[in-house]
């Protein structure tokens, strides 16, 4: 995998302005498999230098540019965190955005399954079964989690952007289960 | 005043002096100012010795006002007068407000933030607020011996935009420079964080006088990282009370009171609760207005029967905070407890069993959230060097949505997310020739935008009229360092700027600062004319040093005719900063400004670089290997 950005940038040849694509931002490759650790440590060096904190004793230009600055590594650093935020970040800079609405045609298979997974979830939901939740979030998690696997195949391997399109859409799907899974754990713990 | 001299180009500056900044805990209760003198964190004491300003302000007939102890001691004399737990009333309504039937005030029946009426006029909470910092600030500047460079003042971490700029306006009216607003258990895991150099993952559990945070963080060797909060920015100690003040009513059968009785039973009922921190068994005694006699005592068991919802309530926040933090109970190395109200041993009870461990209690818990205020004002003034800093990410507390069709709301900003943040939505206009838009904002989690708080309307003005639909216009919403939202609207085919005019639904309109400003000055002390030249002559000051440092550090970045330009504003500022007129010196700052501009620009980017510098390219190119998936398993 090259390296170029972060040399790139430490050359100091290449123009940095907020719209800087964020992987370069964090002198990451443009890839979807990247090292938690180092998005953190590029993450907090980076606020550690733009952060309003820095500039509350600098004149207003100075402190406008540092809550602009900041706010924009705010967005890399949680656009590049989330892997399906990255993923659609990634087809978006490969120019395959994902039509996130429009775009809802789904195999039949597919939407039955998510069907059954919903109905599931509204029953224990009703019945206050924790433990079926708990157990539910568990097996989504391992299913996301193989998924994304094979998404940084798609994307890094092979750089079939319209197959990880493709795949994005559904696992766009399974996140909002995930989330409505999340709530209804909330909701019997209250 | 003295300025620096200008250190010629080339020239090294001269090492700053210290800046002299002040952390500022407003309280529900009582309000505190701090400083860190000779790199210690102190609190301020009055000239009596004392640390704490009870949150009272009495106004009088003449117009003036009282703050503190002072006003404190007549509160049973005069209650309708004495404002206590104005904090309770910032950026709320009159129906936000709960038992106001038990208080004494007589509230303005108008929309908006709540008004009461004194003997001194009609008086908004913020107006009241500021002459609380008021008095912290003449405490300030006799101890230090000099005008303030700013103030962190401390605020509720679940507290909302309203309150938070509710905040904002009251240090104004006090003559206060605000450095930052920061959560009041983001300052105390600062000072907590510092003193023991703690490292994980911490919880701060802050019940105050009226409002309850907590907080989840990651503290890291100069990394402060707020990963979710939550709470309920009513309830608090003085529920407590409220509780003990009803079983009172109950238990002696009384008739409905006077509100001098009130007042008096309530304070009866406070100092109840505070002896039971330390005695199993209460006495409560007291003579009303009527001759009636109460005599009760209040044990231990019946306190904690009667306020046992309490502290349920405040656990829910608890649960949901670890919740969105992605955490257990079993992931938290420490609990740090905060406010005075973390003195009941229930309390202490309730949340060791919930973290299933002790808590934390070797920092004086009122003191520690002005403390920590204070350490983060010195290093906002810029009185620590670089490498012997910290960095803070704090969150905001509550989602942030947008009123759509049929009164549902759509999310923009989700709670808990990292500070400053934006989003841009765009908008089109549904009729031909359209040139206007309202936007109404509310804040909180609810779906209907009658469950959520409203915020703001915001109209957009200036749109180029166009048919219907073909208008783009993006609209920014900017959350600042400090949590506050700001509006910005920008038509996308013809790139006009469109005006924002916004409609605070609980806070005040720059008018009516403006107004309060000048109102206020009529009845303080110290001449005011004066008073706003020392404080341009502080802000140029300020401004000059950093141009100077800016210059020393990075003025290679300048071409020989744009340092001379900025060089002559320095100048140029210098001289009217040594002159009386406070006009002068206003323009000579914009001018000065106005030419640093792009010099910040450039700074800004080569800092970025250094970021960047400061890591060896191995280490950016090493490990890939480990390279997975991300956090999606």
């Amino acid at each position: 995998m090259p390296v170029a950005p972060a040399s790139r940038l430490m050359s100091g040849r290449e123009p940095l302005d907020l719209s800087t694509d964020f992987f370069s931002l964090f002198a990451l490759p443009r890839s979807f498999r990247l090292a938690a650790a180092q998005l953190d440590r590029a993450y907090v060096e980076l606020q550690a230098s733009v952060h309003p904190d820095r500039f509350a004793a600098a004149d207003d230009s100075a402190r406008r540019l540092a809550m602009q600055w900041s706010t924009r590594v705010n967005e890399a650093y949680q656009t590049l965190k989330k892997p399906l935020a990255r993923a659609k970040y990634l087809l978006h800079l490969a120019a395959h955005d994902v039509a996130d609405e429009n775009n809802t045609l789904m195999p039949a298979d597919f939407l039955i399954e998510q069907l059954e997974w919903r109905e599931a979830v509204a029953e224990a939901r009703a019945a206050g079964d924790h433990h079926e939740l708990e157990h539910m979030h568990h097996r989504l998690q391992r299913e996301l989690s193989s998924r994304y696997d094979e998404l940084g195949d798609l994307f890094d391997e092979r750089q079939d952007f319209v197959e990880a399109a493709d795949r994005v859409r559904r696992l766009m799907f399974i996140e909002k289960l995930l989330a409505d899974l999340d709530e209804a754990m909330a909701a019997c713990d209250a | 005043m003295a300025l620096l001299q200008i250190a010629e180009p080339g020239e090294s500056a001269a090492p700053h002096r210290h800046r002299l900044a002040v952390g500022i805990d407003l309280g529900t209760t009582n309000s505190l100012v701090a400083t860190v003198r000779s790199g210690l964190a102190v609190v301020l004491n009055d000239e009596l010795g004392r640390p704490l300003l009870p949150s009272v302000v009495r106004y009088l007939p003449d117009g003036s006002c009282a703050a503190g102890y002072e006003a404190q001691a007549q509160q049973a004399i005069d209650p309708r007068n004495t404002i206590v737990s104005v904090k309770r009333f910032m950026g709320r309504g009159i129906k936000d407000v709960p038992y106001r039937e038990d208080l004494p005030y007589r509230f303005d029946e108008a929309p908006g933030m709540l008004r009461l009426q004194t003997v001194a006029g009609v008086k908004s909470p913020v107006e009241i607020s500021a002459e609380i910092l008021r008095t912290l600030r003449l405490r300030a500047e006799s101890a230090l011996g000099g005008t303030l460079v700013g103030a962190v003042i401390t605020v509720p971490a679940y507290f909302d935009d309203a309150q938070r700029q509710a905040t904002k306006d009251a240090a104004k009216l006090a003559g206060l420079p605000v450095l930052r607003l920061l959560n009041e258990p983001t300052a105390a895991a600062i000072a907590y964080g510092l003193d023991n150099g703690a490292e994980g993952v911490y919880a701060v559990y802050d019940l105050g006088g009226g409002t309850f945070d907590i907080s989840i963080l990651r503290l890291a060797r100069g990394v402060f990282e707020v990963l979710a909060t939550g709470g309920d920015s009513a309830l608090g100690g003085d529920d407590f009370d409220q509780r003990i003040f009803c079983w009172i009513l109950e238990s002696a059968q009384l008739a409905p009171l006077s509100v001098e009785d009130a007042r008096m039973l309530l304070t009866r009922a406070r100092e109840a609760k505070e002896y039971l921190s330390f005695h199993g068994v209460a006495p409560i005694s007291a003579r009303l207005t009527s001759g009636e006699i109460v005599d009760l005592r209040l044990t231990t068991e019946t306190f904690s029967e009667i306020t046992r919802t309490l502290l349920a309530k405040t656990l829910q926040p608890v649960k949901k905070a670890l919740r969105d933090a992605g955490l257990t109970v079993g992931d938290i190395k420490g609990v740090v407890m905060v406010g005075g109200a973390t003195r009941m041993p229930q309390v202490q009870r309730a949340v060791g069993d919930f973290f299933r461990q002790e808590p934390l209690n070797n920092l004086d818990p009122e003191k520690v959230v002005a403390l920590g205020a204070a350490m983060q004002a010195n290093l906002l003034a810029g009185n620590r060097s670089t490498g012997d800093d910290w960095l803070l990410l704090d969150v905001i507390p509550l989602s942030l949505g947008l009123e759509t069709m049929g009164g549902l709301v759509e999310k923009i900003v989700p709670r808990n997310s990292t500070i400053p943040t934006a989003r841009a939505q765009e908008f089109t206009t549904f009729r031909d020739g359209q040139t206007a838009l309202a936007l109404h904002i509310v804040q909180g989690e609810r779906e209907l935008v009658g469950d959520c708080r409203s915020l703001a309307r915001f109209e957009l003005r200036g749109i180029p009229p166009l048919v219907a639909g073909a208008a783009r216009i993006r609209v920014t919403f900017q959350v600042d360092a400090d949590g506050l939202l700001a509006v910005s609207a920008r038509e996308l085919g013809s790139g006009v700027e469109t005006g924002v005019v916004v409609k605070p639904s609980y806070g005040l309109s720059d008018d009516e600062i403006a107004a309060m400003l000048k109102d206020s000055l009529a009845h303080v002390k110290d001449d005011a004319q004066l008073r706003a030249l020392q404080e341009a002559r502080v802000e140029a000051e300020r401004l000059i040093e950093a141009v100077r440092s800016a210059l020393a550090a990075d003025g290679d970045l300048l071409a020989a005719d744009e340092r001379s330009r900025i060089e002559r504003g320095l100048l140029g500022l210098h001289n009217a900063a040594a002159g009386e007129n406070r006009r002068q010196l206003v323009v000579a700052m914009d001018d000065l400004e106005a030419e640093t501009k792009e010099f910040a620009a450039r700074r800004m980017d080569r800092s970025i670089r250094r970021a960047f510098a400061g890591r060896n390219i191995s280490e950016l190119a090493g490990d890939l290997s480990l390279a997975k998936s991300g956090e999606g398993a």
